[in-house]
């Protein structure tokens, strides 16, 4: 890691494998509770990064032996997560935000996934190119250590 | 024991479900005790549906008691025991939910058809 330029930073690559969903969350939330966030805010951030970690696990790749980097950085009060892998692509953006929508609804899946991102994050940003794969970055501001510094946000 | 037999009860020890079916009311209770993301849910969708078939139940609980975690697998899972209760025409419902998976719920609408019952107590 370079020179910095965060209060804290973090970078972990697991392999596409399912059982490392859990193993993702649990640690993107580990590095998140030095924000002293609440329950509700750990809670919400352990479902975003499963969601998009399982999305690469399931969209992205067709075998369980790729990589999926996480980076995760502390600024004042919030947590920025990037989840990227080098798979399929996102065909439409704008398509696979809207609540429902799924190209596996043979898998059972509901197509709520990024929804729920959006609605339990701050910020979704969904950057994609077809065949080259797919970052995601979410933000989400901790509000109950705003008391904890001396500059609340603005 | 017959091979699928086998394989089920194999299926069924690793899985984290607790099975409880009431002969008298048709009642069958399925007891998740686990996190429900897209790792668990593969097992817990067979096990459900393996008994939910096998014991022509009037009526499926799935009981969230001891599920903190869920993610968007968990609607995936739920949409289809609704699907295979119905098909023997079962109602299901949910009991025991926590806020936070509550919440999941909730953005998606199928409360209306698969309603969580508040009534139960937790043991
Ligand atoms: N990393 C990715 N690589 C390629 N395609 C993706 C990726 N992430 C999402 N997608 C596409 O976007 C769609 C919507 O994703 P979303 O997470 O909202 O729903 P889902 O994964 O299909 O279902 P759910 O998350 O409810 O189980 C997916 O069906 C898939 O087509
Ligand atoms: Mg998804």
């Amino acid at each position: 890691m370079n020179k910095k330029k965060y209060d804290n930073e973090m970078k972990l690559e697991i392999m596409s494998k399912s059982s490392n969903e859990a193993f993702a969350r649990i640690t993107v939330s580990a590095f998140a509770s030095q924000l002293d966030p609440t329950i509700e805010e750990l809670s919400d951030i352990k479902t975003a990064v499963s969601e998009i970690v399982t999305n690469s696990i399931i969209h992205a790749y067709d075998t369980s032996d790729e990589i999926i980097k996480i980076h995760s950085m502390i600024e004042d009060n919030s947590i920025t997560i990037e989840i990227s892998d080098t798979g399929k692509g996102i065909e439409d953006i704008e398509l696979a935000r809207k609540p429902l929508y799924t190209t596996k609804a043979e898998l059972e899946r509901s197509g709520m996934g990024f929804t729920i991102v959006e609605t339990f994050m701050d910020e979704l940003k969904i950057e994609s190119i077809l065949g080259l794969g797919t970052k995601i970055t979410m933000k989400k501001i901790i509000h109950n250590c705003e008391e904890n510094n001396l500059e609340s946000e603005s | 024991m017959e091979k699928v037999e086998y394989k089920m009860y194999k299926i069924l020890k690793e899985s984290y479900m607790k099975i409880d079916f009431n002969e008298k009311d048709k009642l069958l209770k399925l007891k998740i005790d686990d996190e429900i993301d897209h790792h668990r849910a593969e097992s817990l969708r067979r096990v459900a549906d393996y008994e939910i078939q096998r014991r022509n139940p009037k009526k499926v609980i799935l009981d969230f008691n001891n599920v903190f975690f869920m993610d968007s697998a968990g609607i995936g899972m739920v949409i289809g025991r609704y699907k295979t209760a119905s098909m023997i025409g079962a109602k299901l419902e949910m009991i025991n939910v926590k806020e936070n998976i509550k919440k999941i719920f909730e953005m998606t609408g199928i409360l209306k058809i698969i309603p969580i019952i508040e009534e139960e107590c937790n043991e």
